[in-house]
């Protein structure tokens, strides 16, 4: 494969910077709390103009090359190297990342989560950004998987110190589970580094060499990578974690967590698993489509239980997910394409409902859906908010979530060759009863919630409570300039979705290429 | 026979021997400043064992950038090599640290000072000749050099009946463990006629009997229990609870990396064409000591305690690619996974200990649940355990991934079953591991401070110092694990295996 090696400085800068905003923190006291959220915001949006000077950059003509490849010296003894890179699939990840790493910042203005204490929390978040950013832009396995790592304990700790109740049992369960399938993973990597000779763990030299591995061990070592790869999208029945970490995670993290992290997973098949060991796909994927459709209908039916808001969002990121990983599971441009547009219709409109629940739980300080009632009488301009999150999610054609959804059903209809035909035909069918499900929940959770009259209990402070709701408030200023990118892309995706499967087609072929298609 | 020819002055190179004279100068001074002071004066001692310490080190460095990278001495018995530079290095630094970390300790218990830094110089001198030792003679005297010492700094607090327990149970183990390895090395005396390793070695490769099997069997054995290798473990918790925190530190460091410097030197230069009687036998204590470390430390409320299983389970992944080492050129990785993982565990088990100590000169507990509430009101020790504890758990991007990373990386390299299954064995408990190390985590981040006692703690600048280098040393060789690597490249110990 060609390597495009100009500007390579710009991956590495765009991926580090936040450290240096980390190490400026450090030596802030404490206590200087505006001080923190100031330098972290500027490294944020630092961070993102590279990403913007990266877009620049980026020659869509060959979207399907490596660019920006850097490879420098790292672990030579083990033939590792730091070797990066980015193509048409890393790209709108690599700076969704980052946008949302901004918005995120913005929205911590004022929302600094209990017990408080902004230097750290934005310290970690930092760290969760080089940590992002570096996992869709590492071509080497090794690179890959340390990047893939150092989201873990950030993350953990957001989870874990910043979250809700149950937070010390939901962080230690999502450290757990994603901890169990990145050491199977490793394990897979090096098994796949030695049966390709022992030459080399670069992502472009084992796409080459990898085909060459008897057929019997590709699927073994497939099947570790499925596991680590499976535990982080979470593919059913490897998801039981994240209703958990989600509903307890503070809301910057369901939100990062949501968007970004989930993606990894998803990543992980498309850029490593598949093209490296393209007959153990083909030998999996009737699987992984079984799991995704179950998962599709699993996250729905799950949803439809659900009497909290969070949890709710949080299965129906399990659904949404099913309907990505369906797409991978075809083998075929068309569902690659459609998963990578909902990997990212995903991470924008999930993102902004996990944003939309963070603040009703501020106003309400409650999510669950019993209790509330007429938000668009009462804060109605959040209310439309969640209206316009729902529809996207649901998949209304205009808006991006459709785009990610509908391809995928359709792409089962005719899966690579090879594939059973029947079986896939069938996981359609499923997945688009499916669709019908998530219409139901997500209409019914927004016919509960916003429509009808606010409930006494929230209605305002002359009731006696004494507790008072003088805090129940529309859509504030810091909330505004957090929201907006997020709306106006999903609008944007949803009414000229070419924009993104332009980046996304040459290099999804170049991919697939393996399958000798 | 030595007995028969005349008797030759051996040629003796002093820049080779350079850092064992220093330290042995070294110890000299110590005793005698500490014979001839007053009871006033006596923390003069604690700098002079540090320079002692340093002033070894700078031989090490010169024999390091020397041309001559393989000085044989006493024909060949006592061997200055890349290999064991390197190893020397290590237990200089680490003897440096732990004199940081035990400097204020003492003082403040109320100790013996003088006579606590002559047996710590005294144990590292034996470890730095046991980096060199090629024969079974000389790796016995310095295995009692280090260990004797060490019986003596676990009993130190005198008036506490733990630590006595410690010292006494620490001993008894010991020797008896000594008397199983003597027991093995008179067989292979006797098998050979020699007590060099390397005409052991040629003698061990016509044919296994079981006589020989059984000699090789005894000399693991006895290092089994100098590793604290599951089920020869017994004495490593209570040891390790009872004695002194620094000594503790010491212990788990120093001393286990010892006993695998010198486990490795027996199995690659005397033992390399027994390998299949000992890749079963190591395959097996790897398994079974990393899984029991691990599981006995999930239930452990006593941080010292937790740290002694988890050291145990350390050693298990350091066992780990010695179980398949024997396997076609295994040899070469395996011997770099076991040298990086020492230095890696090193620097941040250390960082641990000294962090333990910092806290419990506040807290006056060793309980876990004393750790509730740390990041609160010293959010900078608590950032620190946080690096320590997930380097240990194997989380990149901080020093120990890499350790355990060579370690697989050496036993799939093997391509056999055997170590596929350990690979795996090796991955599900460093999984499980976090369970304990996380716990800590958690009592640190999101638990409250027991009583509400959030009075921030006082660092001394030893201790800081020594934070200072195991904090720097986890999180540089952590996301530049190129600098050691090469450290680990050391082809003339493991040319047995025709590597």
């Amino acid at each position: 494969m060609e390597l495009l090696r100009d500007n390579n400085w710009v991956l590495t800068i765009g991926t580090f910077l936040p450290m240096v905003g980390v190490l400026i923190m450090l030596f802030i006291p404490k206590a200087d709390e505006v001080a923190h959220k100031a330098v972290a915001l500027a490294t944020a949006v630092a961070t993102l103009a590279v990403g913007v000077w990266t877009l620049v950059l980026f020659d869509y003509g060959q979207a399907e090359k490596l660019q920006f490849v850097a490879d420098a010296e790292w672990i030579s003894i083990i033939k590792s190297s730091y070797l990066i890179g980015l193509d048409g699939i890393s790209l709108p990840m690599y700076f969704l990342s980052m946008v949302v790493t901004v918005l995120v910042m913005i929205y911590s203005w004022d929302h600094i989560p209990n017990p408080g204490n902004p230097k750290a929390f934005l310290i970690l978040m930092l760290i969760l950004q080089t940590g992002m950013a570096g996992t869709f832009i590492a071509q080497d396995l090794v690179l890959f998987f340390v990047f893939f790592e150092v989201v873990l304990l950030p993350m953990y700790f957001m989870i874990g110190v910043w979250g809700g109740e149950q937070r010390q049992y939901a962080s230690l369960k999502f450290f757990l589970y994603t901890m169990f399938g990145s050491a199977l993973m490793l394990v897979a990597f090096l098994a796949l580094f030695f049966k390709t000779g022992a030459e080399s763990f670069a992502i472009p030299y084992l796409v080459e060499n990898g085909a060459s591995i008897a057929r019997n061990t590709q699927i073994w070592i497939f099947a570790g990578m499925f596991i680590g790869f499976a535990v982080k999208v979470p593919m059913f029945p490897f998801h039981t974690w994240l209703p958990d970490a989600h509903t307890q995670a503070p809301t910057q993290g369901s939100v990062i967590l949501a968007a970004i992290l989930l993606k990894l997973g998803t990543y992980g098949f498309i850029r490593i698993a598949i093209p490296v060991l393209p007959e153990a796909a083909k030998e999996w994927a009737p699987w992984i489509g079984l799991l995704a459709v179950i998962g599709i209908i699993y996250g729905a039916l799950g949803c439809l239980a659900q009497t909290d808001m969070k949890r709710l969002i949080a299965f129906s990121s399990v659904a949404h997910m099913g309907f990505v990983m369906l797409g991978i599971s075809t083998l075929t441009p068309f569902g690659f394409n459609a998963a990578l547009f909902g990997m990212v219709a995903h991470g924008l409109i999930t993102g902004m409902l996990f944003f939309v629940a963070g603040s009703v739980k501020e106003r309400y300080h409650t999510l669950e859906i019993k209790r509330l009632s007429g938000m668009l009488k009462q804060v109605p301009r959040l209310g439309w908010i969640m209206g316009f999150c729902a529809m996207a999610s649901l998949g209304l054609p205009g808006l991006a979530g459709f785009w990610g959804e509908f391809p995928a059903i359709l792409s089962a209809y005719s899966p690579a060759e090879g594939l059973p035909e029947e079986t896939f035909r069938t996981f359609m069918v499923i997945a688009a009863i499916g669709t019908v499900f998530a219409a139901g929940y997500l209409l019914w959770l927004y016919q509960r919630t916003a429509f009808g009259e606010p409930s006494a209990e929230f209605s305002g402070h002359d009731h006696g409570h004494g507790d008072g709701h003088d805090d129940i408030h529309d859509v504030t200023k810091f909330e505004w300039i957090a929201w907006t990118p997020l709306l106006i892309s999903i609008v944007v995706f949803g009414v000229y979705p070419q924009l993104m499967f332009d980046v996304l087609d040459p290099a999804v072929k170049a991919t697939l290429a393996v399958f000798g298609g | 026979m030595v007995a028969e020819s005349d008797w030759v002055n051996p040629t003796i190179d002093y820049h080779a021997l350079a850092p064992e004279i220093v330290l042995a100068a070294g110890i000299v001074v110590v005793l005698l400043v500490d014979l001839f002071t007053s009871e006033a004066n006596k923390w003069l001692v604690a700098p002079l064992a540090s320079f002692s310490l340093l002033g070894a080190f700078i031989p090490v460095v010169t024999l390091a950038l020397s041309d001559n990278t393989m000085r044989e001495l006493f024909d060949g018995r006592y061997v200055v090599d890349e290999f064991s530079l390197v190893i020397k290095g290590l237990f200089i630094l680490a003897g440096y640290v732990v004199v940081l970390i035990s400097t204020d300790y003492l003082r403040e218990g109320d100790y013996y000072q003088g006579e606590y830094w002559f047996l710590v110089l005294t144990s590292i001198l034996g470890m730095v000749m046991m980096a060199s030792s090629r024969d079974l003679v000389s790796i016995f005297v310095a295995l009692e050099f280090l260990s004797i010492p060490a019986y003596m700094l676990a009993a130190w607090r005198k008036r506490d009946v733990k630590s006595n327990e410690a010292g006494v149970k620490y001993y008894l183990l010991g020797v008896f463990a000594s008397a199983i390895m003597l027991y093995g090395m008179s067989l292979l005396y006797g098998i050979a006629d020699s007590t060099l390793l390397t005409e052991i070695g040629e003698t061990l490769s016509d044919e296994m009997t079981s006589i020989r099997a059984l000699a090789v069997l005894f000399v693991i054995i006895g290092f089994a229990f100098k590793v604290s290798a599951v089920p020869f473990h017994t004495w490593a918790p209570d040891t390790y609870e009872g004695a002194p925190t620094p000594v503790t530190a010491f212990l788990s460091v120093a001393s286990k990396a010892a006993g695998f410097v010198a486990l490795v030197t027996v199995l690659y230069v005397a033992f390399p064409y027994a390998s299949d009687v000992w890749q079963p036998v190591i395959w097996i204590l790897s398994a079974l000591t990393m899984t029991v470390g691990n599981v006995l430390a999930l239930r452990q409320t006593n941080i010292v305690r937790m740290l002694a299983y988890s050291s145990i389970s350390q050693g298990g992944f350091i066992l780990m690619p010695l179980a398949v080492a024997g396997e076609g050129t295994v040899g070469q990785s395996a011997l770099r996974a076991v040298v990086v993982y020492l230095m890696l565990y090193a620097a941040t088990n250390l960082g641990v200990f000294a962090i333990v100590i910092a806290v419990a000169r506040k807290t006056r507990s060793g309980e876990i649940s004393s750790y509730g509430g740390l990041f609160s009101y010293a959010p900078g020790l608590a950032a620190l355990m946080t690096i320590f504890m997930a380097s240990l758990a194997g989380i990149p991007p901080l020093g120990g991934w890499f350790g355990k990373f060579a370690a697989f990386q050496a036993v799939l390299s093997a391509e056999t079953n055997w170590g596929y299954a350990i690979a795996v064995i090796g991955a599900v408990n460093s999984v499980v591991a976090f369970g304990y190390y996380g716990n800590v985590l958690r009592e640190i981040w999101m638990r409250p401070a027991p009583d509400g006692d959030t009075a921030p703690v006082v660092i001394q600048p030893a201790i800081a110092v020594a934070l200072g280098i195991t904090a720097l040393a986890t999180l540089v060789l952590g996301t530049l694990p190129g600098i050691v690597s090469h450290f680990g490249d050391l082809a003339s110990l493991s040319s047995a295996f025709g590597g």
